[in-house]
């Protein structure tokens, strides 16, 4: 893992930027010179995590290639409110084309490249949860398994929000959605269903394989930066919290994808050729109860009736992550975990 | 012919042109909080400030905006009780800063690099006599002499620095540094006149054609209770016994000491006596540990010296061997009330620490001055009742400690420039407190504090070594990055980096400004605002 010793300063390594550290070690967002990959005046809604997923994932990509970079764009909200025809917010060379075909096209790009002879150029595919787990799904795995040079980024808002918040195959249990009411003894989207794409693309024993939320940059730079340090098939699936679909305060989204980590609900961490290389700790666990208060969605848990066997069980879920990936050193404590990657008084 | 490429039909265009802006309902603001520290600090200093200087290791820059306020960071960062810690907002994440000792690194620092305070400003040709040559004395002296006035200091003692020469003991604070501190104020041409006592005031004021006092005697008396004494009964007060070993010409106490009282001043003198060779020093105190006065460090340093206390006592009758001690009990009330057991305690000397009174016999011709309960009264510029006289420090009434002399010393300066240039003061604008809810504290490191190393105990015991040491320059860093900079941007970059429309603009100079061409007005970035440094505003729509 690429990630930077940080050295101990007031906000540690959590902040974007700290004025004390030099140009080297600071985040690609904190450098008033940074790509922007997509610009001011995009459509999308107030606090949108996507907009800022994006951002984050292309402008690292960015510093990472030398600015060699092209993106394929699934349709999606990414899609529809960046480049309403005639005008576009990207500022990086972009194709789109149709909602399940984008790791097709992107292969496609890689092999004219390839073709052409540029091989410095690197391509980028993204899209939604809906465009990735599902309708682009077979072209994803086509793309894994021939192992075309391709990053597929993956914004995952838990639905399809662009054409008003419907299940996709990333849907929390328990989640209302427009296609998952609450209604019936299991009300919102169903347990047990839905895919859990970082694994299935693991399994593809593909170069590289990560997750990552808006609430950490400096994790997700990171692993932008690891992932172009590969050629061949990669995956990154990065959580973006949406106020709209989720009714979460615009204000909250990076605090809500925070605590999508902190509670096990969303494990952060990395694979390389199908095996874990490294894992988020939790710093302050919390129990899933914060994260599904915040949100509307999840609305129908709480108030007037309740249903703490419902929450139990997304709590089971959360624990069986915690489990899955160690997520929770038990013998450590936390300053003891901190002095791991800082630098303390003698 | 047609110049495009094949299908398109229309030029393209940057999403720049559509002004999201718009959509906004609330605006963000930058904002600057007042730190809790600072909001607690007795003299004011703008401790937050310094802290941000010190943490990118410009202890020189720090030290200067440290001395704005206060001349002498290497006596405060021993003696201060230092308030700023217990508000500290830190304490609800893991410890306080450890202020005060970065505060005498810095001191010690500037003493060591014989830094120099700013110059006096231009001369105004208005002469100020101060009275008293303690903390508030010397620290309005400093303001005064800033501002530009003519200032003329006078104490009764042989040297300078009031209670913090005389009643605090060098093992706490030593003299070369008292000394230097001292020095550098007077080195800004303070007319000095040691040995030389105000008998009356007005006498004075006309002699010297002062345009206006600074009244800052201290309350140097040791406060006396009658309790039955043999003739060969030995007492003696606390702050005379302090001010005898001071001036280097300790008392003979003999082997056991009792020391009455529950105060600061009490574990001094306690402290004192075992250095000076008692076996015994017992602290007899009529309430209990809960209800003593004395600074918990204080007390535990005393109690690791060898010092021993008795709760729930006072003192009956005092014979030339012997005490006799009657028991106390809490009321309802928490006061003590006599239980009639009694009890003997074999003594040598008895040291009484029960409070101290002011001599205000220098005012016997200023009748308009106000003086209740044997205090000072002032207004709010610290000015009495009498025609340009101010008052402070010990001498008012207020909490009795060197920092709240000096934050006196200060604000009776900034009345006196005022009162003699015939202005009214301005009253100093005060920011909304930075409360730690307005903190985002996930994004500070977990990292506790740095302890200060302290001297032996058993090196203590028979000298006047100073017992709690500095910080290295690495700990004092480190404990300096622990600061939070509540209230107050320090550049980390979060708004910039977390706003989905980049609507955050940074510039060179470490400054941020909102693009309300695109701010949609979400408000990540004043959430995500580590220190509570944005606010958002509802636009009026
Ligand atoms: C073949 C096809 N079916 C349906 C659509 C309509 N459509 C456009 S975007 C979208 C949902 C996108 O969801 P997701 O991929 O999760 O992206 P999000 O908008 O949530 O970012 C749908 C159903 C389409 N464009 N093409
Ligand atoms: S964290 Fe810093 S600014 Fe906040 S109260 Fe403590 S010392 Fe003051
Ligand atoms: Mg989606």
């Amino acid at each position: 893992m690429t990630k930077r010793p940080v050295r101990f300063y007031q906000v540690g390594s959590f902040a974007v930027g700290n004025r004390l550290l030099s140009d080297e070690e600071r985040t690609v967002q904190s450098d008033p010179d940074r790509t922007n990959s997509i610009d001011s005046g995009h459509r999308a809604c107030q606090g949108c995590g996507e907009a800022l997923g994006a951002r984050y994932a292309l402008d690292a990509a960015m510093r990472a290639t030398n600015n060699q970079l092209v993106a394929v764009n699934a349709t999606g909200c990414l899609e529809v409110f960046s480049t309403p025809y005639p005008e576009t917010s990207w500022r990086i060379p972009w194709l789109h084309s149709l909602f399940g075909n984008a790791p097709a096209v992107a292969t496609g790009v890689a092999a004219a490249l390839r073709v052409k002879g540029q091989s410095e150029v690197r391509v980028v595919s993204q899209g939604g949860d809906g465009g990735t787990v599902d309708i682009g799904f077979g072209c994803l795995s086509g793309m894994f398994e021939r192992n075309d040079d391709v990053l597929y980024i993956c914004y995952d808002n838990e639905g399809y929000m662009n054409t008003g918040v419907q299940r996709s195959g990333a849907t929390p249990p328990a989640a209302r959605t427009a296609t998952t009411d609450v209604v019936g003894p299991q009300p919102g989207n169903t347990f047990g269903q839905g895919k859990d794409l970082p694994r299935i693309a693991m399994a593809h024993d593909v170069a590289y394989v990560a997750t990552a939320t808006v609430a950490d940059l400096h994790d997700l730079e990171a692993k932008v930066e690891r992932a172009m340090a590969f050629r061949g098939a990669r995956y990154l699936h990065v959580l973006v919290p949406c106020p709209l679909g989720w009714g979460s305060a615009a204000n909250e989204t990076i605090h809500v994808a925070r605590l999508a980590k902190e509670t096990g609900m969303f494990p952060v961490f990395e694979a390389e050729y199908g095996v874990v290389t490294s894992v988020s700790k939790i710093r302050h666990q919390t129990p899933v109860e914060e994260y599904l208060k915040l949100q509307k969605r999840f609305a129908h848990l709480f108030g007037k009736n309740p249903r703490p066997e419902i929450v139990a069980h997304l709590q089971e879920l959360a624990n069986r992550n915690i489990a899955r990936y160690g997520l929770i050193d038990r013998e450590e404590t936390p300053a003891a975990r901190h002095a791991s990657t800082s630098e303390e008084p003698a | 012919m047609n110049q495009r490429p094949f299908a398109i039909t229309l030029d393209v265009g940057s999403s720049r042109s559509n002004h999201t802006g718009s959509w906004r309902v609330e605006r963000p603001n930058y904002v600057n909080r007042l730190p809790p520290c600072n909001n607690a600090c007795p003299a004011g200093e703008n401790i937050q400030g310094w802290l941000y200087e010190a943490e990118s290791g410009d202890y020189e820059a720090a030290w200067r905006t440290l001395v704005e306020e206060n001349p002498f960071p290497a006596i405060m960062g021993r003696i201060c009780f230092h308030p700023c810690e217990s508000a500290c907002n830190r304490v609800q994440v893991d410890e306080a800063v450890g202020i005060n000792a970065v505060e005498r690194f810095l001191g010690d620092y500037a003493l060591e690099h014989g830094l120099r305070l700013p110059d006096a400003g231009p001369a105004t040709g208005k002469r100020v006599l101060v009275v008293g040559a303690g903390p508030a004395g010397l620290s309005a002296a400093y303001h005064l002499r800033r501002q530009g006035h003519h200032v003329r200091l006078v104490d009764s003692s042989a040297q300078l620095g009031g209670m913090m020469r005389y009643g605090i003991p060098a093992y706490r604070l030593p003299r070369a540094v008292l000394d230097a501190e001292i020095q550098r104020v007077i080195d800004m041409g303070v007319e000095v006149m040691l040995n030389h006592n105000v008998d009356d005031i007005e006498i004075e004021r006309e002699s010297g054609r002062f345009d206006a006092i600074f009244l800052a005697v201290g309350a140097q008396l040791g406060k006396r209770v009658n309790i039955p004494a043999g003739d060969s009964a030995r007492i003696l007060d606390a702050v005379s016994f302090l001010h005898e070993v001071a001036d280097e010409n300790p008392p003979l106490l003999g082997r056991r000491v009792v020391i009455y009282g529950g105060g600061d001043t009490a574990m001094d003198a306690a402290r004192t006596a075992r250095r000076l060779g008692a076996t015994e020093a017992v602290v007899v105190y009529r309430r209990n540990q809960e209800k003593m006065p004395a600074h918990v460090e204080e007390y535990e340093q005393a109690l690791g010296e060898g010092v021993t206390m008795r709760w729930l006592s006072t003192i009956n009758k005092v014979d030339a061997d012997k005490i006799v001690i009657e028991k106390m009990r809490l009321n309802a009330e928490g006061f003590p009330e006599a239980t009639g057991e009694y009890e003997e305690l074999g003594t040598d000397a008895v040291v009484l620490a029960l409070g101290q009174d002011t001599d205000l016999s220098l005012l016997a011709r200023a009748s308009d001055i106000e003086v209740n309960d044997g205090s000072v009264q002032v207004a709010e510029n610290l000015m009495t009742n009498g025609r340009g006289i101010f008052a402070g420090g010990d001498a008012v009434p207020a909490e009795r400690t060197a920092t709240v002399a000096v934050g006196h010393g200060k604000k009776a300066a900034r009345g006196i420039d005022a009162y003699v240039r015939g202005a009214t003061p301005e009253p100093v604008a005060k920011h909304a407190l930075a409360e730690f809810a307005t903190l985002n504290t996930w994004y500070y490191s977990d990292a506790e504090r740095t302890q200060r190393p302290e001297l032996e105990k058993v090196r203590r015991q028979d000298n006047f070594e100073e017992v709690v040491l500095g910080l290295t320059e690495r700990n004092a860093l480190f404990e300096a990055r622990r600061c939070m900079s509540c209230g107050n941007c320090f550049e980390c970059d979060n708004c910039f980096g977390v706003c989905p429309d980049n609507a955050v603009l940074k510039f060179s100079d470490g400054t941020y400004e909102f693009n309300l061409d695109y701010c949609k007005g979400c408000g990540i970035c004043a959430h995500e605002c580590p220190c509570g440094a944005i606010e958002m505003v509802p636009e009026r729509i």
